[in-house]
């Protein structure tokens, strides 16, 4: 009994319109009712989704609507336009001082809300940038919790500035911008304790921070499985602290990331990140095109290329391009593809972005995904000769015997393999090439989902 | 019989006190609906319905609870919306009745195994789980099965000396499977009554984490078969609609049992308890209103749903 996602909802909405050819001014209206249920039920303030439903009643009614050759699409392009609109129409950047001079970034939000590991993961990402980060440990009532944040940030290379829990936050945020300034940091994240917006000590010890350090940019920490609570966190904080920008957290759980639009449309402040997972990686730019998309069930196909680019080397894949077609296709490619794979954060990552995957499907998908069989398969083709990846023809019963050896496996497991590569191979020569993923649905699995991956 | 008079006004008080704020804003909508409208007609149940939405109470709980309040109405020629007051507590209660709560594991040799995505309280609420158990004279032993997140077990070691019970732990990435053997061997040879394990948070649609608290659920069938088993399933009290769709997840791979509720001390509407208690069928156990251990409640549907409605002083 999978969960139904509000992508799920629209997509059998706009299957019926898409059906129908033409709308009635009755199915915009049933449509935009079926709509509202399903933000509701995603989490979307009450309050968002009736300013919503109402602009989008007005442009809906309108003649565009009705005479429109694609009803369907039109109202899709509405109701996205609409939700991007309320989610800032465009991505925005996290801004940083220039040279030496310290940005203050506080971090701030609920229990739980995921500070310390976005703190971690957010330090890294300035580091890869190129920038000096240091992470001060202003959370001194959590047990363990500057533990946390110190093997947290190990992992990922940062330092970690502390004073115990007997100092009392504001003047630990004074002393690490002392620190950062006289070592040559120039981002300080203060990591405070998590807090409900109406605990007023609690409150009143964010607003001292600010009193006795220079904070640049304070920054919300949201559970994207808010619910309407969403919006009463987010206005207590804009009125008694100030946001200057929102990182959405676990955004790659199930949900539909409704507190996204509540937040967004709420305090109006831009969404800066989204967390979509445990890496440091995970934490990516939020775009309010491509989530609003992505919640219409479109897919986020944009953001697959885009992060497909990052990391595919341009000349490499033409390369590959040009062998699929001629079907010369060897086990080193594959191990090639393998690796761009996994930097893109594996299989299921990359099936999440495309178009109609929902909840369901996903599920039975991941069934068929065995992530850890991707380092047998990998150990198989690494106890292959250069010559036999090339030429997978070679492969005779004494040469298949030795490289099960060499990888440690049984013998059927390479067999297995090298069928499936041959039907693989197969299938390319009848794809005849070309990048996944420009065409809505485009995207088969290459290796026939099963054993390869 | 004094005794627990006492408990329960402590528990009402706590509560009321807890959900001050959620009162505030449901209970004075409702008031305010009550009071403004002169007669029952669409726009007076559409407001009701508005309220309970905002109360995260869900789309399918609010529309059982707005279809049985106008059954209600019709069905007693109602024209006052006031008289509505107690009609709407009793559709609320109806739709959150799952039968009585029972806390057997808490007079039996028990394993309480407690799971929840990450982020929702669940160590903090075993350190309250165990600090009340250990007061009411029970022997308890703390399994620290968090090994994936940084710091876990140091977090649950605090709580454990707080509350003065032994733990269980390992190092940081072992395998938590061999850690609720180590306990459950420990807590057979110290013939302790009850045996929390607290669990890594894992986001309920990530297959292979989902599949790894099955291994442990088996691990504790298999090596502890004559222990009671309980297992609670953590939800933030903040969480929307998505807290359904943990439950669920978490209940195909667990037998869960029951319900903790955290996080009720801020704004957060109780609603979803509603939610849960009309699609789940599963009950909410206990609930978190607050910092200190006695801030973790035995849950009750009625003076929870009571507490809901209360305006006036109570004492």
């Amino acid at each position: 009994m999978a969960f139904e996602s509000l992508s799920d909802k629209f997509q059998n909405i706009f299957k019926n319109m898409r059906r129908k050819g033409k709308l009635t001014e009755d199915d915009v209206k049933a449509a935009l009712k079926e709509v509202k249920m399903a933000l509701l039920e995603a989490d979307v303030s009450f309050k968002v989704v009736k300013t919503l439903m109402k602009s989008i009643q007005e442009k809906a009614t309108g003649q565009d609507v009705l005479n429109g050759l694609n009803p369907g699409q039109m109202v899709i392009k509405i109701v996205n336009d609409e939700m991007t609109a309320l989610m800032g129409s465009e991505a925005a950047e996290l801004k940083l001082k220039g040279g030496s001079d310290v940005t203050v970034l506080m971090m701030m939000g609920l229990q739980g809300a995921g500070k310390t590991t976005t703190c971690a993961k957010l330090a890294a990402k300035l580091k890869s940038r190129g920038r000096r980060p240091l992470i001060a440990a202003c959370d001194i009532y959590r047990p363990a919790a500057i533990k946390q944040l110190q093997v947290s940030a190990q992992k990922v290379n940062i330092p970690v500035f502390e004073m115990g829990t007997d100092v009392k936050p504001p003047q630990i945020a004074e002393e690490a911008v002392r620190y950062a300034r006289e070592n040559g940091y120039n981002v300080l994240l203060l990591d405070t304790a998590g807090r409900l917006q109406i605990d007023e000590e609690m409150m009143e010890e964010l607003q001292e921070i600010r009193r006795k350090v220079e904070v640049d940019q304070t920054i919300l920490v949201v559970d994207a499985m808010t619910g309407q609570e969403a919006v009463n966190v987010a206005t207590a904080f804009e009125e008694k602290i100030g946001i200057d920008g929102v990182i959405l957290t676990k955004l790659d759980g199930d949900t539909r990331g409704g507190a996204a639009l509540s937040v967004r449309a709420v305090c109006g402040k831009p969404i800066l990140f989204v967390g979509m997972g445990e890496k440091p990686e995970d934490l990516e730019q939020f775009y309010p095109d491509r989530m609003s998309s992505r919640i219409l069930g479109m897919g986020d196909v944009l953001s697959l290329i885009e992060k497909a680019q990052e990391s595919f080397d341009e000349n490499r894949a033409k390369e590959m391009e040009k062998k699929l077609r001629k079907a010369s296709f060897g086990f080193d490619d594959y191990l090639d593809s393998m690796s761009q794979m996994k930097k893109m954060g594996g299989m299921s990552s990359i099936l999440k972005m495309l178009p109609g995957m929902g909840g369901s499907q996903m599920a039975q998908i991941e069934d068929q995904i065995d992530e850890s069989q991707m380092a047998r398969t990998e150990a198989i083709i690494l106890s292959m000769t250069p010559k036999e990846r090339s030429n997978p023809d070679l492969l005779n019963q004494s040469r298949k015997i030795r490289i099960a050896k060499g990888a440690g496996v049984d013998i059927s497991e390479v067999n297995k393999l090298v069928k499936q590569f041959d039907q693989a191979r197969k299938l390319m020569k009848q794809f005849g090439g070309g990048m996944p993923g420009k065409r809505k649905g485009g995207f088969k699995l290459p290796f026939g989902g099963g054993g390869l991956f | 019989m004094e005794e627990e008079k006492k408990e329960k006004k402590g528990f009402f008080r706590r509560l009321k006190d807890g959900l001050s704020k959620t009162r505030s804003s449901i209970i004075s909508g409702f008031d305010n609906v009550f009071t403004a409208y002169s007669e029952i007609d669409d726009d007076f149940y559409e407001e009701i319905e508005e309220i309970l939405i905002i109360g995260d109470v869900g789309i399918k709980a609010t529309t059982n609870i707005i279809d049985d309040l106008k059954e209600k109405v019709n069905d007693q020629r109602i024209r006052d919306p006031q008289k509505c007051r107690e009609l709407l507590m009793e559709s609320i209660k109806n739709e959150m009745s799952v039968g009585e709560a029972d806390y057997e594991f808490e007079n039996r040799k028990s394993v309480v195994l407690v799971v929840g995505v990450n982020g929702v309280g669940k160590t903090t609420s075993i350190g309250k789980l165990a600090g009340i158990l250990k007061d009411q004279g029970k022997s308890v032993i703390l399994a620290a099965a968090d090994t994936f997140r940084a710091a876990a077990g140091e977090q649950l070691t605090e709580w454990a000396n707080r509350a003065g019970v032994p733990i269980i732990s390992g190092q940081e990435g072992s395998d938590p499977g061999s850690i609720v053997y180590d306990a459950i061997a420990s807590a057979k040879s110290k013939d302790a009554d009850v045996l929390i394990i607290d669990t890594a948070g894992r986001l309920h649609n990530k297959k292979n984490l989902m599949n790894e608290l099955g291994k442990i659920n088996r691990i504790i069938d298999r090596e502890y078969p004559e222990a009671f088993r309980e297992t609670l399933v953590v939800l933030d009290g903040t969480t929307g609609q998505n807290a359904l769709s943990q439950a669920r997840e978490f209940q195909a791979v667990t037998p869960v049992s029951g319900i903790i509720l955290t996080k009720l001390d801020g704004t957060a509407k109780g609603g979803i308890a509603a939610a849960i208690h009309s699609e789940l069928g599963i009950p909410v156990k206990y609930i978190g209103v607050g910092e200190t251990i006695e801030d973790l409640q035995k849950f009750d549907a009625d003076a929870f749903v009571k507490a809901l409605f209360d305006t006036g002083e109570e004492s």
